[in-house]
């Protein structure tokens, strides 16, 4: 908590304290803590001096603000129309088992959190995921059992 | 003129103010146009698009509640067009809908329910959406409940909150068709930062947001032969209650209403205002206190001193201002003082068993609710007022009784704890706790009447936001030789937002008040989280002019001089702020989260 605090006063300092200040500072600490945690977010209300409603609100907007615990890496299958007709279910059950988890669990080790999401624009190069920022296309069983051992291996 | 603007609605021209919305250029040629999302005390959202009229020459409808008339529209209401869409809108969001309006506190009562009927709404176009789980109802707090599968998503709650409260408890979250109207973390009402005004529930159109209900349990104790049952009714109540019993707005009603409450089987129908009068004493001797504190004795003592009888005001200081808890007057709500003197001092005269007392109080307002379970108010050694009503539940017991209530005959209070002041009656709309303090506190100091006709201070009256007063002290009695030449310095304050104005000068140390009024409710009591929906301006003035009639036909208008409440100094609690006072009328305030 120590550390949020901290992040969260830098992250102010950085995009100051006016109520448009709070979408940067929500994204700052995604990008720290992969998620905003039920504390994380009565700080930036205490630091706005907003309701934490209001940041709950905007936090939950947007799918790519979690308000849920993540692991570390956050893999998101792409679940939109094209990605889907070209194989997506596959894709999909095999990071489940390669990871030992299904969609919306987070690994035992914190380390990888498996969900989907609607289009990432990469349509013609579908099936396609993200990892945390870096996006993976035209991906298959084999090509992600190899970037997933990448992964596992911490070759990163 | 040239801010004038011309337009036409079906057929009929009208000028309105530049500025207007279509909605209201209507509504001032009696066109009735339905609304959802509108609410006159609310900014625009234009969201729900019920209110959608054609405006001729353009392809898309137009919404009427947040399009302002320009000169030269021709505006169609009711053409074929708009009455496809609109019975389309309202089956889309019945779609949504938990329809189980047999069993909904609000049938009858809401705007959705109506429109569905006027429309002639056929459920069966459109697949319903509800899924299962969504009619799992927020019962955790002690003031509102939270249906989601009755919510509309229009948002007046939230601006509601927002805007008129200065609260924001509650927001939109998610998004698309997982979008609700929660609170943070979807937590339960009783977590969160809320006051428990209850404003959200006059404001909201549908059963989404009710007051939690109390009266199955007053039935079961008035039918328990064992059970001494009383009830206390607050002055906005009586003003009120007309409104749930077929009566126009601003109809006084108290004789019936202690008939009625008789009739249904109360032992004793009594008067909050006893207590209200008693606040005025208790309150008074504070504030003269303080005062004598930092003028005579030069001490540090926390000025201006605050009213505390609205709990929902309470409820925001104690979450908002923690560190200024110390401006509250100690002095506990009408209610509660109520209920802490009919458990002792009732209980002893009347030789009744305490233990035996259900003590009810039928309120304005949501909060009171979650102020008879605050774990403070056992100062009888049992829970004070055991459940709290509020002027709708009432009017439903009464309904439910099959009492023909406007054929009743009227009754006055029983005794004791039932005789009032007109200073008393006042204190439901805002401002009118100051001017009953005034009335009596100018007495006290000089001898003297307050130097208003009739008594009535008219600079604290009336529905601006925030108000203020000042009245001198001349001549004063030789007690009170310290305040000679003093001007006391008031302030009323009605609606949370502007409670919020009044503490921030607090604590920039810039308030020039001696006294202030806050209440948390826009007018006062009259305009509470109980009372009757739908509550406008219109409606809260008609309910303060009850008021200020009902004063004004009492025989006495000054609470000092309501004889019960001599009687009760004179037998048991001998003097203000005495040891027994401080034991039952005065109580202690905690510090909140914030956020
Ligand atoms: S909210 Fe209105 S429409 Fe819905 S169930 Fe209740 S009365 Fe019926
Ligand atoms: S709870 Fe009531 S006021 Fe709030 S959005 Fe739903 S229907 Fe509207
Ligand atoms: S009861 Fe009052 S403070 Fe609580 S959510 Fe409703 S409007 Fe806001
Ligand atoms: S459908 Fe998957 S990236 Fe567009
Ligand atoms: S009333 Fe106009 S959009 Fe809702």
């Amino acid at each position: 908590m120590a550390d949020t605090k901290e992040l969260i006063n830098a992250l102010s300092k950085k995009h100051g304290i006016e109520r448009k200040s709070l979408l940067p500072i929500l994204q700052g600490i995604v990008e720290k803590e992969n998620y905003l945690s039920k504390d994380s977010m009565l700080e930036v209300a205490k630091v706005l001096d907003i309701s934490a409603a209001e940041v709950y609100g905007t936090a939950s907007f947007f799918s790519f603000l979690d308000t849920k615990e993540r692991g570390q890496y956050v893999v998101r299958v792409c679940k939109s129309m094209t990605c889907d007709m070209k194989g997506k279910e596959e894709i999909l059950s095999t990071i489940e088992s390669v990871l030992k988890i299904k969609i919306g669990e987070t690994s035992q080790d914190k380390k990888f959190s498996l969900l989907e999401t609607n289009c990432l624009g990469l349509c013609e190069e579908g099936p396609a995921m993200i990892i945390n920022d870096d996006y993976f296309v035209k991906l298959t069983p084999e090509k992600i059992r190899e970037i997933f051992g990448r992964y596992l291996r911490n070759e990163i | 003129m040239a801010n004038n603007i011309t337009l036409t609605i079906d057929g009929h021209q009208v000028t309105v103010d530049h500025g207007t919305s279509i909605l209201d250029a209507a509504k001032k040629i009696n066109i009735k146009i339905p609304t959802l999302c509108h609410h006159e005390d609310l900014c625009v959202a234009g969201n729900c698009r019920i209110c959608v009229v054609e405006q001729v020459g353009k392809q898309t409808l137009t919404a009427s509640c947040a399009t302002p008339a320009d000169n030269g529209m021709i505006i169609l209401t009711s053409s074929p067009k708009i009455r496809r869409a609109r019975k389309d809108i309202m089956a889309l969001l019945v779609s949504e809908h938990n329809t189980q309006c047999t069993t909904c506190y609000r049938s009858t009562n809401c705007e959705l329910q109506i429109l569905s009927a006027e429309y002639n709404v056929d459920n069966s176009i459109y697949m319903s959406v509800l899924k299962d789980g969504d009619c799992k109802i927020d019962k955790a707090s002690w003031s509102v409940e939270k249906d989601n599968s009755k919510c509309i998503r229009c948002q007046r709650c939230v601006r509601t909150c927002a805007e008129i409260q200065h609260v924001n408890a509650l927001a939109v979250t998610e998004r698309g068709k997982d979008m609700k109207i929660s609170t943070f973390m979807h937590l339960p009402m009783n977590e969160i930062v809320c006051t428990n005004c209850g404003q959200c529930i006059t404001h909201c159109p549908t059963g989404a947001l009710t007051e939690r209900r109390y009266y199955d349990e007053i039935w079961a104790a008035i039918d328990d032969p064992k059970k001494h049952v009383i009830i206390n009714t607050a002055p906005a109540v009586r003003v009120a209650l007309g409104e749930m019993l077929g009566y126009p707005v601003g109809t006084r009603v108290t004789g019936k209403m202690v008939t009625a409450l008789k009739q249904m089987g109360f032992n004793s129908v009594l008067d909050t205002d006893f207590t209200a009068d008693l606040t005025i004493i208790e309150e008074g001797t504070e504030l003269l206190g303080r005062l004598k504190d930092a003028l005579v004795h030069k001490k540090q003592v926390s000025l201006p001193m605050i009213t505390s009888c609205s709990p929902g005001w309470i409820k925001f200081i104690e979450h908002m201002y923690p560190e200024h808890l110390g401006h509250l007057s100690s002095c506990k709500s009408p209610q509660q003082m109520f209920g802490a003197l009919a458990k002792t001092y009732y209980a002893e005269k009347m030789g009744i068993d305490p233990a035996s007392i259900v003590s009810v109080a039928a309120m304005p307002c949501a909060a009171k609710k979650f102020e008879a379970n605050r774990p403070e108010m056992r100062d009888s050694g049992f829970q004070d007022i055991d459940a709290g009503l509020t002027t709708r539940e009432l009017g439903y017991m009464i309904k439910q009784s099959g009492l023909n209530f406007q054929d009743l005959e009227n009754n006055s209070f029983d005794t004791i704890m039932g005789e009032s002041t007109g200073a008393a009656v006042i204190f439901g709309a805002t401002g009118g706790v100051m001017e009953a303090a005034l009335r009596t506190a100018y007495f006290l100091i000089t001898g003297r009447n307050v130097p208003f006709e009739n008594l009535n201070i008219m600079p604290v009256r009336g529905l601006e936001g925030i108000k203020a007063a000042s009245i001198k002290f001349e001549k004063c009695l030789p007690e009170y030789s310290f305040l000679e030449g003093v001007e006391a310095k008031v302030a009323i304050a009605h609606g949370l937002k502007n409670a919020r104005v009044i503490m921030d000068q607090i604590v920039a140390g810039t308030s020039p008040y001696h006294f202030v009024e806050v209440m948390a409710c826009p007018g006062g009591c009259i305009g509470g989280g109980g009372q009757p929906i739908p509550t406008t301006n219109e409606i809260r003035q008609k309910r303060i002019d009850a008021t200020y009639a009902e004063d004004m036909g009492k025989p006495i208008r000054m609470s000092h001089e309501n004889p019960e409440v001599a009687q009760i100094y004179a037998e048991y609690l001998k003097v203000p702020l005495g040891e027994k006072s401080h034991h039952l009328l005065h109580t202690k305030y905690r510090k909140r989260n914030r956020y």
